[in-house]
């Protein structure tokens, strides 16, 4: 995966671009939003991260410069500023994702992946299947091994959103924007106690558990084999 | 700058001065138009006398020659304040007459002619004095001289002139007079505001501008300049409190990040232990970041910062969801979670903020039933209907223009002196404190409310709490959230 870091702290860029690397990733950095602009603008990125206060032209005028002129890259906003407005108005303005400053890596690895990955619009999958789990979003209807699972309307989202992003780690809060629509912090972790009744109906009397925890970011849902 | 000079450049000085010098020069241009039109007037009346007085004197010379016409003027400059009169021969020597010889500025014909005299009685005293006449021929080569003497009216006029110029005189001094006495007094309030202005930049913020008491317009400017240093001083303390209260919340777990730390450097098990104090140094510092940011949560609300993010929500759909989220840890935590929701209401809010004021009252509610773990009385008669008592409900009703959203537990409650505390920013019962991250939930409960122009209240639930947020119908109002603000 190729990635964009339009973030003018070197220290910030740098780690960014290391923690990358390690998971395999490619990383650029450009230090303004001028050579950001004009780096994006040759295309080949998968996802671009563009801080929201940058020297020169700042990241939101960056961002819809190039929606303007067409570029759809996936676009996820860094910001210190974490208010419901600040984030409305990133999004507004072409982001597809809000973080906030200060984010664990892991937040930020897990939404860059999903992103990338996101399917365009136009593709609209009816039918997730992981392993012998299948997920039908017309009828609406769940089944493991030919076994129907009755799920309730939130925990039906829950796993729509985790087969989605089958095969890559979705955080806590992610889980809360995305199936939730909340962009607080619940200070319980509400979520792990919805995992595990959700686990508890499609992973229990199945030899192969397909719900994973992943220590420290959150959570995934992968055929064992992958 | 002299004291003078700045009274001098003062706006009421300069006013004053500039309205009694448009007043004078106009009341002159007035008082000399008038004087003007009355000397025309008279002037006149006496040429049209003259003109009468002509006619007469050419009559009787017409009926008896030149002897009758001498007579008559001889009759005529006999009676005391008689006309000036002369008859000239062809010769322009004088027949008769009480004028010395023919005025060279009176000419035959026109309409009268102004010239200046010398009165043969005062002759010794050389005045010159001012007559105005007609110079006719009468035939036979004669030259009548008919004129009036208007000394007196000159005089007049040119008393009136001086008198005029005199009162105008005192009057642009009494205007200049008043002009300092106004700005004088205009000043003393204004130096007043400036020296308070200059005292609160100093640092004194509690100073206040004194009032005169008469309500004029300086009075209403000195009370808004009031109330908003009165509210400036509210917020800086308010800001204050927040740093302090920051500083104080943030210290301790600071310091904790770094104990680990050092504690794992030090440790002689090497990486592993490196490992996990890095592990739980994140963890740590995740918990910071969440205080922080709910910290300045806080802050932003209690900034005043109304959000333009108000919409009309469904308050039943906003306790639904977040009962629905908040559930399955309820149950884990081994209670119940009722929903109670009058139908058919709405409210303009912030769902994002409101959602999260009633999941903050839900996590306190769970968070202390569960630590006390007090069994729910139920009544004998019921005992059989319900296996257990909901031990959190939340209720959402309407009363008057306000939605009110009760979240009751079966916890150990808020001693009554400390519910008004609880609620206040920042402020942690002690019993809290020990919990990371709880306490600030009722304060940020409370701070959303008072961004929507509402209130959070605590009351006893019998056992338990019993926290309602209660927010207007129609969303905040500018007018209803100042007084709010005003009593705290």
């Amino acid at each position: 995966m190729r990635v964009l870091v339009v973030e003018d702290d070197r220290e910030t860029a740098l780690f960014l671009q290391r923690s990358l690397k390690e998971n395999g990733h490619v990383a650029d950095i450009a230090g303004d939003g001028e050579l950001g602009l004009a780096l994006a603008r040759e295309g080949g990125w998968d996802v671009l991260i563009v801080d929201r206060m940058l020297p020169r032209l700042d990241g939101l005028s960056l961002i819809e410069t190039l929606r303007r002129e067409g570029a759809r890259t996936p676009v996820l906003i860094l910001s210190a500023l974490g208010e419901v407005d600040d984030r409305v108005k990133g999004l507004r303005a072409g982001g597809d994702d809000y973080l906030t400053k200060p984010y664990a890596y892991t937040e930020l690895l897990a939404r860059i992946e999903a992103l990338a990955r996101r399917p365009a619009p136009e593709e609209q999958v009816t039918r997730y299947m992981i392993g012998d789990l299948t997920l039908d979003r017309l009828s609406h209807k769940v089944t493991r091994g030919g076994q129907a699972i009755a799920l309730q309307p939130r925990e039906f989202r829950l796993l729509e959103y985790l087969m989605r992003n089958a095969g890559q780690v979705v955080t806590r809060t992610m889980l809360l924007q995305n199936v939730w629509d909340y962009h607080f912090d619940p200070q319980t972790n509400v979520i792990d106690v919805h995992i595990s009744r959700l686990r508890s109906k499609i992973d229990r009397g199945f030899a192969k558990p397909l719900l994973h925890t992943v220590r420290g970011s959150g959570y995934m849902i992968r055929d064992g084999a992958e | 700058m002299t004291a003078l000079n700045r009274l001098i450049g003062s706006t009421p000085f300069r006013l004053t001065v500039a309205y009694m010098g448009a007043f004078v020069v106009a009341a002159a241009l007035i008082v000399a138009y008038v004087a003007w039109r009355a000397n025309e007037l008279l002037t006149s009346k006496a040429i049209e006398a003259l003109t009468a007085e002509v006619a007469s004197l050419r009559e009787q010379f017409q009926s008896g020659g030149p002897p009758r016409l001498v007579a008559a003027i001889n009759e005529r400059t006999g009676e005391p304040g008689s006309g000036l009169y002369l008859l000239l021969d062809a010769g322009s020597n004088k027949l008769v007459g009480n004028l010395p010889r023919k005025p060279s500025a009176l000419v035959p014909g026109g309409q009268g002619h102004l010239f200046s005299y010398q009165r043969p009685s005062d002759s010794m005293g050389a005045h010159e004095r001012l007559a105005v006449g007609l110079s006719v021929p009468v035939s036979g080569g004669h030259t009548l001289i008919v004129a009036r003497d208007i000394e007196d009216q000159r005089q007049f006029a040119a008393t009136i002139g001086r008198v005029a110029l005199w009162s105008f005189g005192l009057l642009s001094v009494l205007g200049v007079g008043a002009g300092i006495l106004i700005s004088r007094s205009m000043l003393a309030r204004i130096e007043a505001v400036t020296e308070t202005s200059r005292k609160i930049m100093a640092g004194d913020l509690s100073r206040r501008i004194e009032l005169s008491g008469s309500g004029d317009e300086l009075d209403r400017l000195a009370e808004s300049l009031n109330a908003m240093l009165a509210r400036i001083e509210e917020l800086l303390l308010a800001l204050r409190e927040v740093s302090d209260n920051i500083a104080h919340d943030l210290k301790t777990p600071l310091n904790r990040l770094r104990n680990r730390a050092e504690a794992a450097l030090r440790s002689p098990d090497g990486p592993s232990s490196y490992r996990d104090g890095l592990a739980k140094t994140i963890e740590e510092a995740d918990e910071l970041i969440k205080t922080f940011n709910s910290l300045l949560l806080i802050a932003r609300l209690e900034g005043g910062a109304v959000a333009e993010s108000m919409t009309p929500v469904d308050p039943a759909a906003i306790i639904g969801d977040i009962a629905e989220l908040y559930e399955p840890a309820a149950e884990e935590a081994g209670l119940a979670l009722a929903v109670s929701a009058q139908p058919g209401l709405s409210l303009v809010a912030n769902r994002e903020l409101v959602s999260q004021a009633v999941a903050n009252l839900v996590d306190n509610a769970i968070k202390y039933s569960a630590a006390t773990d007090t069994p729910a009385p139920v009544a004998a008669g019921a005992a059989q209907a319900t296996a257990f008592a909901p031990a959190i409900t939340i209720a959402l009703t309407r009363t008057g223009r306000a939605i009110e959203i009760a979240v009751a537990d079966r916890g150990p409650g808020v001693a009554p002196q400390d519910r008004e505390r609880a609620l206040q920013r920042f402020v942690r019962l002690e019993k809290s404190r020990s919990r990371p991250g709880a306490g600030l939930g009722l304060s940020l409960a409370a701070a959303v409310a008072r961004m929507h122009g509402g209130t959070v209240r605590l009351e006893d639930n019998v056992p338990g709490l019993r926290a309602v947020l209660s927010l207007p119908v129609d969303g905040p109002h500018p007018a209803s959230a100042l007084p709010s603000r005003a009593k705290r």
